[in-house]
């Protein structure tokens, strides 16, 4: 039982991170209508960035934590000024495409340097060490991973279904032009919502680091895992997203406990048994 | 969907001869290389992707639908004539067409699931399946994992031809570059493939007229699959191996970008992609991960400034369909 539910816990991390990645496309894909397919890259460069973080200028976990995710999330704004906002009225396909050339100029230049073998990241101290709930050992990183990313979920739930921001924000997706005309300024919000979304999959990259050591490439299979996550649960409701990927993480976890040689599989496995039952995904509209 | 090309007038028959000339010219031009001193394995291998690339094409260039999962059946191909020839000992010819016949099945399948989804979110589809199947062979012990299946004999084809000759196994990747390619080119300019270009236009009204569009976009996706299992298995003859780089994702982009650099949508754009890129990766193969780097600005460059591709952009200062 006791590794049962240690697989439990590492299915609720990855969760966590399919989580936080998929509801940053879903919000990016609301608002610019592309596909990011730099979000793995993006998600490295988190990890990358409290890494420099530490080793160069010394500066903490949890420094790190508020950091990284502004200064990929302007990195990320940068990219949309200069590049992804030209893609405006294009077919949806230029958008995967370039944000797929993005990733691999990204994760490229990260592989000269670094090469591709991991670098560690050390646990802060406040949050090493485990404690004993009875029934199993918990690593207190671990819990910790999986409580903020929940948090984190909520907060931004939060902010586009119940705040002002987030109603222009729905509005937005829903009919640009229209907000335009009642004076919001539309392609800055455009921008910071790439921003935003960006800066989670940076935050996911800083929760990790501790976790799974910095790669390079530590991305560029997990994005694809998450686009099937996307198309599971679609990508109407920021809801949907989060559970979604908790759940398939869970499910996930199971399956490296029954059967590990599906654990690689079994998200992919499920993506086509749910468009095989429910092409539009679980939650999701027809696109 | 809007349109990936402006030029959506119906093909006049001097389009069709324009491009018969540029047809045989690049089959001369082909057929010539071996006594250029061009290196052939060079060659070869470019027609093998170009034939991928063009089989690609199909699929996004006139069905609007943008695969990210193409290496699957070229790979699939690869692995099944692989075996074919080494376990199963099976003379070159049939080693081909277990290879194709592997795909059509693995695209049958694919397109089943894929194609219930549009846009976007086939691509996302394409790619998962594609990864999928990349794990299945990465624990299946006929693909023998890390190490692919080495060493295949390339025997004699018709029991005539001895493929171990590079001019001879030249001139047979040639003939199956061709025969593929002209097929696809006839299929473009069928009835099928005009439904298929009304579809990518403008598929509500396609379906208003009465076409069952997902049957066509079906029957699209399993002939772009099965004839890019072709270049797989001609490519087992060609490196005499088979791995599991050929399935991975980062193939699937590559050929992505072959066919975005010649030009989406064109007849001739996915061979002049192919062989800028085979080349590219030649001369920059001592620059280790730069070549990603650079593959990855040209995917930028093309997206931002360049979308009709190579062969577009003649095409349309020429005003003519290539």
């Amino acid at each position: 039982m006791q590794a049962l539910y240690a697989q439990l816990l590492v299915g609720l991390i990855n969760g966590s991170f399919y989580a936080l990645l998929s509801l940053g496309l879903a919000v990016i894909f609301g608002m610019l209508n592309i596909i990011n397919f730099a979000h793995g890259a993006l998600y490295m460069m988190g990890a990358f960035v409290a890494y420099f973080l530490l080793n160069i200028g010394g500066i903490n976990y949890w420094w790190a934590l508020l950091l990284a995710p502004i200064v990929v999330g302007i990195f990320g704004m940068i990219l949309e000024r200069t590049m992804l906002q030209w893609l405006t009225g294009l077919d949806h396909l230029y958008g995967l495409l370039l944000t797929f050339g993005i990733a691999l100029i990204v994760q490229g230049v990260f592989q000269n340097y670094f090469g591709s073998s991991g670098m560690p990241y050390a646990i802060p101290d406040q949050l090493k060490g485990g404690m004993n709930l009875g029934f199993m050992f918990l690593p207190v990183y671990r819990g910790w991973v999986v409580i903020f990313s929940l948090v984190v979920c909520i907060a931004t739930w939060f902010l586009i279904e119940k705040t002002r921001l987030g109603a222009y924000l729905r509005a937005a997706t829903e009919n640009p032009t229209l907000v335009r005309a009642f004076g919001v300024n539309v392609p800055r919000m455009i921008t910071l919502t790439y921003g935003l979304g960006v800066g989670l999959a940076a935050l996911a990259g800083v929760l990790s680091a501790p976790i799974n050591q910095v790669r390079p490439l530590m991305g560029a299979d997990l994005i694809i895992v998450v686009f099937a996550v996307v198309v599971i649960g679609g990508m109407g409701s920021i809801m949907g997203s989060i559970i979604t990927g908790f759940a398939l993480g869970v499910i996930e976890g199971m399956t490296k406990y029954f059967y590990p040689e599906a654990s690689n599989t079994v998200v992919f496995v499920l993506m086509v048994l749910v468009l095989l039952v429910k092409p539009t995904g679980l939650t999701g509209r027809a696109a | 969907m809007t349109a990936l090309t402006d030029d959506t007038l119906p093909v006049a028959p001097r389009a069709i001869r324009d491009e018969m000339i540029v047809f045989v010219a690049m089959a001369l031009l082909l057929a010539a290389v071996p006594f250029s001193g061009i290196y052939p394995f060079f060659v070869m291998q470019a027609l093998c992707f170009a034939l991928l690339a063009c089989a690609f094409n199909l699929l996004i260039g006139y069905g609007g639908l943008l695969s990210f999962g193409h290496a699957m059946f070229m790979g699939t191909a690869g692995y099944c004539s692989a075996h074919a020839l080494k376990v199963w000992a099976l003379p070159p010819e049939l080693g081909i067409l277990v290879g194709v016949a592997g795909a059509f099945v693995l695209s049958l399948i694919t397109g089943y699931i894929s194609i219930r989804r549009q846009g976007i979110y086939f691509s996302m589809i394409t790619l998962a399946l594609s990864q999928l199947l990349y794990f299945i062979y990465l624990q299946a012990p006929f693909t023998h994992g890390e190490d692919g299946i080495q060493g295949i004999p390339q025997g004699h084809m018709f029991g005539v031809f001895d493929l171990s000759k590079p001019t001879v196994l030249y001139y047979v990747v040639l003939v199956g570059f061709l025969a593929g390619f002209l097929l696809i080119y006839r299929i473009i300019n069928s009835p099928f493939g005009e439904v298929l270009k009304a579809i990518r236009e403008n598929e509500p009204r396609a379906i208003s007229l009465g076409y069952r569009t997902d049957q066509y976009k079906f029957l699209a996706f399993v002939l772009s699959g099965t004839l890019a299992g072709l270049a797989g298995s001609l490519k087992v003859f060609v490196a005499q191996n088979a791995s599991l780089t050929d399935v991975h994702w980062s193939m699937s982009g590559e050929v992505v970008l072959m066919t975005l650099v010649g030009g989406l949508g064109t007849v001739f754009g996915p061979v002049v992609g192919a062989f800028a890129i085979i080349a590219m990766q030649q001369y920059l193969a001592g620059f280790g991960q730069w070549v990603t780097v650079i593959q990855g600005s040209i995917f930028v460059i093309c997206v931002l400034t360049f979308r009709r591709g190579v062969i577009g952009e003649i095409a349309h200062y020429f005003r003519r369909s290539l």
